[in-house]
């Protein structure tokens, strides 16, 4: 997700040690400025000071740093557990805990699936580092070579003399010897790995089990008072005026006051602050909020509006091209076989299980924060530039997630706690309800596209044109998250390709979600590859090999893009291999014996693949579809390529499997409709996600290791199980699937 | 913490110990729990009654606490996934960990407690039973399968004989740590 960057290769790592009181070691990586974040025109990482991941104690216990946010991906557990590796301690010895914001950690940010190809090589070298030093230490002790010396389970041995030391008796010596250079430390061999490539369980395993405070909404500070805070329902609007003395009137009402709203983008929203001794209070009062709005440009902004729109530039002529190769319209002219087709997919809201909430003390010019955030570095500078304070006076505590899927890469509900704590001079926490929640996102943007292809007398495809429609704020760039890159597939594989870009004004905010881009565009893209399939006769499985083995086209220098800002959200990459797409379908075809079976009628397998955040994922799902439109998915077969390295193989195909079951939520019920600048949608009876009794009871993860750096595993699983399940629904019912949701075209699960 | 409401005193029974609230008598079980007694297990995810995710034991069944007025909890035992052992050693919690069900956990000690309440009442529940009973309760995460295989790992625990290896989910191999 865009806020993220991605691995560098020119990121060099120093080591510091520093000594402990009472005799320990503490090991530190200083990272020097990401180069990457240059080249790619974002914000350069802030001077990075000395990071701290791992202490040891003088008795030996060993706690590691959790530098990533957890929202559930297992980060917290799959960091440290590389550092564990290296430094040759046993996981059951571990402690691991959470980083606060800090720069001496480098990068904290959870997006992009960037956590295991930005971090796995600076997090062996961080363990390796202390073990190095550790090994020094005994070597000075003892006065023998360091060559002479091994290390197992937190312990120095030298085999010669049968001595050995722990860890912790070593940790004081450890502490006065100079840095090792990362660069000439020896890495384990992973065929030695002890830890990495384990099942290892969640650290929080306990915590969560026995409901132990966790989460931003547990946090608890001494004299904190409760917030809920009314929004404008439509994006932009401004309060005119509210009943706010009549507030104050009511029972443990402490505060209320109109808030004007800042004019950072993503930021602080207008609204009515209610301040109460308890939440249920605040909550209560705000039933008698009586508010009027100025509401702005975007209360003329509506779904239905947008449709109608889409449909009359469809057919004019397009935007100046984003790309184009060769001459599609030519091609297309003389095409044996011309097919056309529109897609639509809607708005969705993130409905991550945890509604947002953030607590704030602002006090003598400090500023306190403890709350979940994606980005916390982002929220540290959006509640600068809001409240206007220096960065350096705020101080972010980072709480576990009840989920997040990209929500929480935007930080407004630590804004709100922060200004709301600024205005009443006590500690504050802000809790959405889910209503809030639901209203007051950053939408998945919807999207349309027009596209017409052409296929030779052989049934190749030899021309591709997209027309794209979007959205956009200001006229000239796409919204956040809604743009198409000129890379996106087919584009070099097929000779003859144009994509061309139209936008809609659009006042309502939209955001990355998991997977952003790549979660509806793989939808349109691998469907209307299988109306391709189907009109060539061939297998839909073999066709997609087919143009995955034939030659490439030669990109062209990419325009600037007319979606510009918004992009495509991490990780689609104009330069992935064929090759290993092709492998992860060669493999998707054997687990699920595609094409080998005869299945019952009203039941058909479909096929679908997806590069995104450096992932290649093919799926096969096996779905029964009865007479009354009836779905279930019966199995879903996932082949995945993510390199030469799982780190946790456990969370690895719970990861798997919860995209799957996600993206199977925006299949079949999630949509966001804006009507009058506002989301109609209000709660989960209105916004359904998947329920244990539709869920698939199958989906086998099958993992290729191919020899390339480990990347990451949160997003790439997701888009391509839309579009294989809407591909068996075609095959099952001869329905052909354009349009999302599922729900709006009769469809419900079995 | 002082409701200056217009509040009620409540007698609750909540985990085994006996309490008094004074609170107004409509306000949600949830948040007298959350709020008032301070036991943040129980989660807040729609208000609705939608998803579960505030699920506890009244009078041993599983209930919605953001949709039950504190008053109709009175004098009747509740329990809170702060309660549901001593030592976070009750059958669902342990198999809960032995598959390392959860993934961002929130919606977990919902998962939990509807669980429990199931295999208090159905010791050996089928498949289609499970579904009846967990099926108000949301897992954003799609922790589905592991829940599913959690809750008949557990019936077998609680029964002292294993769970069948159906019940294993996904195609993981492999004990976890």
């Amino acid at each position: 997700m865009s806020p993220v960057s991605l691995v560098n290769a020119d990121r060099r790592t120093f080591l510091k040690i520093s000594a402990l009181a009472g005799g320990g070691l503490m090991v530190a990586a200083y990272i020097e400025p990401l180069t990457g974040f240059a080249q790619q025109g974002r914000q350069p990482a802030p001077p990075l000071e000395p990071n701290a991941f791992v202490t040891i104690a003088s008795d030996g216990k060993v706690t590691l740093v959790g530098k990533n946010p957890e929202i559930g991906q297992g980060v917290k557990t799959s960091l440290p557990m590389i550092i564990a590796e290296e430094l040759d301690v046993d996981w059951d010895t571990v402690t691991v805990v959470q980083g606060d914001l800090d720069a001496k950690y480098g990068q904290q940010s959870a997006g992009g699936s960037t956590a295991t190809p930005g971090n796995y090589d600076l997090m062996r070298r961080v363990g390796a580092g202390a073990r190095h030093m550790l090994v020094a230490a005994a070597a000075a002790t003892w006065n023998v070579p360091a060559a002479e010396l091994t290390t197992a389970s937190g312990r120095v041995m030298h085999a010669a003399s049968g001595r050995s030391l722990g860890y912790g008796e070593l940790a004081a010596k450890a502490a006065a010897l100079p840095a090792p250079d990362p660069a000439s430390l020896t890495l384990k061999d992973p065929k030695t790995f002890k830890i990495i490539g384990q099942r290892i369980r969640s650290v929080d395993l306990d915590a969560i089990v026995t409901g132990k405070p966790l989460y931003g909404i547990d946090v608890t500070v001494p004299g904190m008072l409760f917030a809920v805070y009314q929004r404008c329902p439509v994006f932009g609007g401004k309060v005119a005026t509210a009943n706010v003395d009549h507030l104050k009137t009511l029972p443990g009402v402490k505060h209320a006051f109109v808030v004007e709203g800042g004019t950072v983008g993503n930021g602080l929203l207008s609204g009515v602050a209610i301040v109460a001794d308890s939440w249920w209070q605040a909550e209560t009062a705000r039933r008698q909020l009586k508010v009027t709005w100025n509401e702005g440009a975007a209360a003329t902004d509506s779904t239905a509006s947008f449709d109608k729109r889409a449909l009359e530039l469809a057919p004019q002529p397009p935007m100046p091209a984003t790309r184009a190769d060769g001459d599609a319209e030519g091609a297309l002219g003389s095409a044996a076989t011309v097919l056309e087709a529109a897609y639509a997919y809607p708005f969705l809201n993130h409905a991550q299980i945890e509604p947002m909430s953030a607590t704030a003390h602002v006090k003598d010019g400090q500023i306190e924060i403890w709350a979940g955030s994606q980005t916390p570095g982002s929220a540290r500078t959006l509640v600068a530039q809001t409240l206007g304070v220096d960065p350096s006076a705020i101080t972010l505590h980072l709480t576990r997630m009840g989920g997040s899927f990209g929500r929480r890469l935007y930080n407004d509900h630590i804004v709100e706690a922060a200004r709301i704590s600024k205005e009443i001079g006590a500690p504050v926490q802000v809790r959405w309800t889910r209503e809030d929640d639901m209203g007051h996102d950053l939408f998945r943007p919807a999207g349309f596209h027009f596209i017409k292809a052409g296929l030779d007398a052989s049934g190749k495809v030899v021309a591709w044109r997209n027309h794209f429609i979007t959205f956009t704020a200001d006229g000239e760039r796409a919204t956040a998250s809604s743009g198409m890159g000129a890379s996106e597939f087919p584009a070099r594989f097929i000779p003859n390709y144009a994509l061309h870009t139209s936008m809609i004004p659009f006042g309502v905010p939209t955001g990355a979600m998991r997977a952003p881009g790549s979660n509806a565009i793989a939808f349109v893209t691998q469907s209307f590859i299988d109306e391709l399939a189907h009109a060539a006769k061939k297998d839909p499985l073999q066709f997609r090999l087919d143009m995955l083995a034939g030659p490439l086209v030669v990109p062209p220098p990419e325009p600037a893009p007319a979606a510009g800002r918004g992009g495509r959200g991490g990780g689609q990459g104009a330069g992935w291999d064929p090759a290993r797409m092709r492998g992860v379908l060669e493999l998707v075809r054997e687990k699920s014996g595609w094409g080998k079976q005869t299945l019952p009628k009203g039941t058909a397998m479909g096929v679908a693949f997806h590069y995104s955040h450096s992932g290649y994922f093919a799926e096969v799902a096996e779905v029964s579809v009865d007479a009354s439109k009836r779905v279930k998915v019966n199995k879903v077969w996932v082949a995945g390529d993510i390199g030469r390295q799982i780190v946790n193989p456990l969370k690895a195909e719970a990861q798997v499997q919860g995209s799957v079951i996600d993206g199977l939520s925006h299949l079949m019920s999630f949509e966001i409709t804006i009507e009058g600048g506002r989301a109609l949608q209000t709660n989960f009876d209105q916004y359904t996600p998947m329920r244990m009794r539709n869920a698939p009871r199958h989906i086998e993860t099958h993992f290729l290791t191919s020899d390339n750096n480990p990347t990451g595993l949160g997003e790439p699983a997701l888009p391509p199980i839309l579009p294989a399940v809407c591909n068996a629904i075609f095959t099952a019912t001869g329905t052909r699937v354009r349009s999302l949701p599922l729900s709006k075209h009769g469809f419900r699960w079995a | 913490m002082a409701y200056d409401f217009p509040a009620m005193n409540i007698a609750l029974n909540v985990n085994g110990k006996a309490v008094s609230v004074d609170v107004p008598a409509d306000m949600p079980l949830l948040w007298v729990l959350r709020d008032v007694l301070n036991l943040h297990g129980t989660k807040f995810g729609c208000g609705t009654g939608q998803c579960g995710a505030c699920t506890v034991h009244l009078r041993g069944r599983a209930v919605r606490s953001c949709q039950t007025p504190v008053s109709a909890a009175a004098g009747a035992p509740v329990v809170t996934i702060e309660g549901l052992s001593p030592d976070g050693t009750h059958p669902v919690q342990v198999t809960w960990k032995d598959l390392d069900v959860p993934e961002c956990g929130y919606c977990q000690a919902g998962q939990i407690m509807s669980a429990a309440a199931l295999l208090a009442r159905t010791p050996r529940p089928t498949d289609s039973q499970i579904d009846a009973a967990m099926n108000g309760n949301i897992c954003r995460c799609g922790t589905y399968n592991r829940i599913r295989a959690g809750v008949h790992k557990a019936a077998a625990l609680a029964a002292g004989t294993t769970a069948s290896r159906d019940a294993v989910p996904g195609n993981g191999e492999g004990e976890a740590r």
